[in-house]
């Protein structure tokens, strides 16, 4: 049995008295070196959720438990050591002068003595893929190199959960299989559990299980191949399917049986050939 | 109003230790009508090319023609102001840039400044307004209290209200959920077609071009690396490969089904529904031939 790093109990919230609830009774867990991926339209409330995760906000129902311990007032400052988030915009979070810097601040806040930051400066921007640049100034990277420096900042607080939090939403093609090849590699290394806000169906295909929001409630949780059979319920919700779930499906009403629900190129191929050899 | 660029060269900073060259030696010609998306990675030129288009920078060298304006590096049109009226430029996050205190005032806010009458104004806001998506009950609603989605209609809504004849924007769909994406991105096709605009459409999304655009331009480094129809252009994975660019998932399909199955199916931007039935067809066939 997995151990339980989150627990959401019966959370709901809202931005305000007269707000509409942006949550409404939303329960689930997420375990340790998982990797979930939360997807849903604009305003579903993925966002609140992550920020509900390290104490950014709080719930106005229920409660949240980060290894066992209740996310509140007194345990933020506990919770935000294993919590570690990275946001949207490149250029928002971005405090250091260098990139060393930059990440050493995370860590000076937290006390952490000189020897020790160096090692982990060190050992978070090799993970990361920027050990060369630990000198070079924030406007001379790309977006992509500005988000890995940001993944860099977090792990070297050593946390046990990663939230992206459409961190690639703003960076082009490369940057975007950058930070997502750094991230599983990170994933695979150490003990990390990864939470990924996404509207990026190859993100969420690489996820091990999918959190679907519809408007403040969970739609669905289930691995991606079960949610993505959904297909035509994904699509009346804004969502979208990735485009060889859809193939497959046409491939279905025009008289190929396509049984597995293939979810990359590989597989459907796969699916045809197996097909092509009893014709 | 037609596009063209000869020989341009852009450089920011020119003459300083800074110096840095953004487009070099850029040549090309976009017909009035069309629907042309420009492509390339972060840094490759893009934003810098769209600058050009209402006249925000000159060209360091060469020359860049929208219409009867002619921009160089020495001369303006004297009429810049008329350029921009003709040219509206959605930039990226155009939500950032709402201000006023309700929707109505700030759609009204470029063409006051163009010296369009309040009672023309207001008929081009009702029109406007059910285009791009929103209803008048906004009108009088502060933009900043609207969803991220509403907002950024709000913006697009206050570009169209100039009537521009070339629209230019730059990855409008960014940050918006897949239903977002789409329904911003029928709305300008709609648009273009209906309006008989010229589109130049800043994109990352290899999908998007394939789907909306007639011509497609490949920027690498600062240069054209390729120009054609998006057929031609967006087929030719080794090329696009070659500066980490993908072809839209489709092509990618196809030609991984070709080389395991020895059928070639030729692309021309069928829909999903009619490649499944083609892929049915040439497997029949090859099946019957056995």
């Amino acid at each position: 049995m997995r151990e339980k790093l989150i627990e959401f109990r019966n959370v709901s919230f809202r931005y305000g008295e007269e707000e509409p609830w942006v949550l409404k009774d939303v329960s689930f867990d997420i375990y340790k070196n998982e990797w979930v991926a939360i997807i849903g339209h604009n305003g579903s409330g993925k966002s609140t959720i992550a920020k509900l995760m390290n104490g950014l906000l709080f719930p106005q129902e229920g409660e949240i438990y980060i290894n066992g311990q209740v996310v509140n007032q007194d345990t933020i400052w506990d919770i935000r050591k294993e919590v570690g988030m990275v946001f949207q915009n490149p250029d928002n979070q971005f405090v250091g002068t260098t990139v060393q810097d930059d990440v050493a601040f995370g860590m000076e806040n937290r006390g952490i003595p000189r020897d020790e930051m160096i090692r982990r400066i060190d050992e978070s921007l090799t993970a990361v893929g920027m050990q060369d640049y630990r000198l070079t100034e924030p406007h001379r990277l790309s977006g992509g190199q500005k988000q890995r420096v940001a993944i860099a900042s977090v792990l070297a607080i050593s946390p046990q959960v990663l939230i992206l939090d459409e961190a690639t939403a703003m960076l082009d093609p490369k940057g975007r299989l950058e930070i997502m090849s750094t991230v599983s590699n990170v994933q695979d290394r150490n003990e990390l559990s990864l939470i990924t806000i996404t509207h990026d169906l190859r993100e969420v295909v690489q996820a091990e299980r999918v959190i679907v929001m519809n408007e403040g409630v969970i739609w669905d949780e289930a691995k991606p191949r079960e949610i993505f059979a959904k297909k035509d319920r994904l699509r009346e919700i804004g969502l979208d399917v990735p485009f060889i779930a859809t193939l497959a499906d046409e491939l279905n009403k025009s008289g190929l049986r396509i049984s597995n629900e293939p979810l990359n190129h590989e597989e459907l191929l796969e699916d045809l050939w197996t097909l092509h050899s009893k014709m | 109003m037609d596009i063209t660029f000869k020989n341009v060269d852009y450089i920011y900073q020119e003459n300083s230790p800074f110096a840095h060259k953004a487009i070099e030696n850029l040549s090309f010609h976009i017909p009035s009508g069309s629907f042309v998306a420009v492509i390339g990675h972060t840094g490759s030129g893009k934003s810098t090319l769209i600058q050009h288009l209402n006249g925000l920078i000159r060209p360091s060298n060469g020359e860049v023609h929208i219409g009867d304006f002619r921009l160089t590096n020495d001369d303006k049109p004297k009429n810049m102001k008329e350029l921009r009226s003709r040219v509206g430029v959605v930039f990226q996050y155009p939500e950032h840039q709402l201000f006023e205190e309700t929707v109505a005032k700030d759609i009204a806010f470029g063409p006051e400044n163009f010296g369009v009458y309040k009672r023309d104004i207001e008929k081009r806001i009702k029109e406007i307004i059910p285009a791009v998506g929103l209803s008048e009950e906004l009108l009088e609603r502060s933009p900043f209290e609207l969803s991220g989605g509403q907002m950024r209609r709000v913006a697009i809504a206050g570009v169209l209200a100039i009537k521009p004849e070339i629209l230019v924007l730059d990855e409008p769909t960014a940050g918006l959920d897949p239903r977002g994406q789409k329904e911003i991105m029928e709305m300008f096709y709609d648009l273009h077609q209906k309006e008989n605009l010229t589109t130049v459409l800043v994109t990352h999304s290899m999908e998007d071009a394939v789907k909306y655009a007639d011509h497609v331009i490949i920027l690498n480094k600062g240069t054209k690396y390729m120009e054609g129809k998006p057929e031609e252009v967006l087929t030719q994975q080794e090329a696009l490969n070659k500066v980490q660019l993908d072809v839209p998932e489709m092509i990618e399909f196809l030609y991984a089904f070709e080389k395991r199955f020895g059928l070639p199916i030729p692309f021309k931007r069928q829909s999903v529904k009619q490649l499944a039935d083609e892929i049915q067809h040439a497997m029949k066939e090859a099946g019957s031939h056995e």
